[in-house]
């Protein structure tokens, strides 16, 4: 056990750096927000970012020579070495800005998949894929010929790895893979998968969407080949996202957007590219966004990133626990005791998820209802829609109880 | 307030649903989804010989109660109603017609059925192609 761990995280004083927690959502109905897994909130400190730079030193980056322009380059590039660190990348040369993970996915699908992929080639993706790289990889694959195929999900919401080794094969030419999934919970053992991928000469694609946020991630351990992950996910803004990619691969690859800022060298004729990571981010960026985000970052850090998901696990357990012990409950993903991220997806029987999701509310309760973009692993589960609450850093266990009275709440209504 | 959508009429329209099943024989027959709630809504209509009234409709599918309640109320309605009366029909009769406070996301549950029996309507007068209706 870790210092980290053994010195639990203050949630006291983690809630006070969040503005938006001290609101109420009706009268006297204090704001439960269960809903991390779709977007975090965003600490004082990082407004803070946002508006210093606006207030502060607004101007494009990379192109005048005034004061103001080198100010905001200056930290716009910080913000990428800050990021590269943060999941244990080489440097800025590995840390691309997207405007969140699913352009990231989309980067890499144009940048490399349309021009690598072809007939005979293979992606594998998994089941329990959100729709961001799941349709991504299926169109790309559509357009160039490749096959896809999954990984199937067992009965615990763990991927099958037996037949994980049977898909992963010879033509496999990449493999794209939720790290942590945003409807069951489940861990995914990305080292092994990336493992077996390399043993075929494939590449390995790690959607860190889910698990950037709230676990230490690095890219070395996982030996990912690229890893995408969301800002508003992590306690920064909307609108900025990150891509990691190796550095060699990186630089053989073709850009994905074309414009300014992304050149070298251009002519009436032809155009050549500027260095890493500036080759994959053309037109002005997302300046302010991209520096708040790597304020997020040292807020995340301070705080401990194992620290955090200790916590998170302490609230998932108990939150999984209340629930489990409510009749007509059912939970998805790997039951308790196994490996679990901090969200709880589950469905009230005789209760429709969008229902339950509109009661919870009067009891100041956010929960995602829905097919959470999974609509092809809701028809493996046998299901068109689930309710999921989903816990950050901020989340108390006595929260939960404002959960648990609210189902009991909906199902007195509904009469169960 | 959420809670404040279901009423007891809601409920019983969503446990007991009216005219819930399938017309083999049906004039034209239309489905729609509502994808952020998973809700499906099919309608079989039939109509009378003189090719503009409804005489009969049956209503199929699945969903949260606002959506499955809704059609059941709607099915109720539409027996001797012209299909330009249909086409009139608008979201604010679907939500009085429903009696209850729909708060604003819910909204496009409440309108799946409105929508997919005038599409389906429009359709069978070629109107529209679609093969299915969305209310997202």
């Amino acid at each position: 056990m870790t210092a980290q761990e053994s010195d639990p995280l203050d949630v006291e004083s983690v809630r006070a750096d969040f503005p938006i927690l001290q609101r109420d959502v009706g009268e006297d109905v204090p704001l439960v927000y269960f809903d991390n897994a779709a977007t975090t909130q965003t600490p004082e400190r990082v407004i803070d970012a946002c508006s210093d730079y606006y207030r502060g030193y607004n101007a494009n980056v990379h192109r005048g020579i005034h004061q103001l322009s080198q100010e905001a380059s200056i930290a716009y590039e910080e913000a990428h070495d800050r990021l590269a660190e943060f999941v244990g990348a080489s440097g800025r040369e590995e840390m691309v800005f997207t405007k969140n993970t699913t352009e990231a996915v989309n980067l890499v699908a144009y940048a490399w998949g349309l021009n690598e992929l072809g007939e005979g080639d293979e992606v594998v993706l998994t089941e329990m894929e959100h729709h961001a790289s799941l349709v991504t990889w299926q169109q790309i694959a559509k357009r160039t010929g490749a096959d896809v195929k999954y990984i199937r999900v067992d009965e615990d919401g763990k991927l099958d790895m037996e037949h994980a080794a049977e898909v992963i094969g010879p033509d496999t030419a990449m493999v794209s893979v939720v790290h942590v999934s945003n409807v069951l919970g489940t861990v995914n053992p990305i080292r092994e998968l990336a493992d077996m991928a390399h043993e075929q000469d494939a590449y390995i694609f790690v959607d860190g969407a889910q698990s950037v946020p709230n676990r230490p991630v690095d890219v070395k351990e996982l030996d990912a080949d690229f890893l995408a992950f969301s800002g508003h996910k992590m306690a920064g803004p909307t609108g900025i996202g990150c891509l990691y990619g190796r550095e060699e691969i990186l630089e053989g690859m073709e850009p994905f957007l074309y414009g300014g800022d992304m050149i070298e060298k251009v002519t009436y004729e032809d155009a050549t590219w500027n260095e890493l990571p500036w080759k994959y981010e053309a037109g002005t960026p997302l300046i302010a966004e991209g520096i708040a985000l790597a304020e997020a970052a040292d807020y995340l850090e301070e705080i401990g990133l194992e620290r955090i998901q200790a916590h998170e696990e302490k609230v998932t357990q108990h939150a999984y626990r209340e629930l489990d012990a409510i009749d007509g409950v059912e939970i998805y993903g790997p039951p308790l005791g196994e490996d679990r991220a901090g969200l709880v997806a589950f469905n009230v029987d005789g209760l429709h998820a969008h229902d339950l999701s509109s009661i919870l509310n009067d009891h100041g309760v956010a929960v995602r209802a829905g097919d959470h973009c999974t609509q092809p692993l809701h028809e493996v589960m046998g299901i068109a829609a689930s309710a999921r609450a989903s816990f950050y850093l901020y989340n108390t266990v006595e929260e939960v109880d404002s959960l648990v009275a609210g189902i009991e709440h909906a199902r007195d209504i509904f009469g169960q | 307030m959420g809670s404040d959508m279901y009423r007891q009429q809601i409920l019983d329209h969503y446990r007991n649903p009216r005219n819930y099943g399938e017309i083999e024989d049906a004039t034209f027959s239309h489905v729609g989804h509502n994808t952020s709630c998973g809700d499906e809504i099919e309608f079989d209509v039939v109509l009378a010989d003189d090719g503009e009234t409804v005489e009969r409709v049956a209503f199929s599918g699945d969903g949260c109660a606002i959506s499955q309640a809704s059609a059941s109320m709607l099915s109720e309605e539409l027996p001797g109603m012209t299909l330009e009366e249909v086409a009139a029909l608008d979201r604010e009769d679907v939500l009085d017609m429903l009696g209850v406070e729909v708060t604003p996301m819910r909204v496009k549950c409440a309108v799946l059925a409105e929508k997919v029996v005038q599409d389906g309507a429009k359709i069978y007068e070629g109107e529209l192609e679609t093969e299915a209706t969305s209310t997202e």
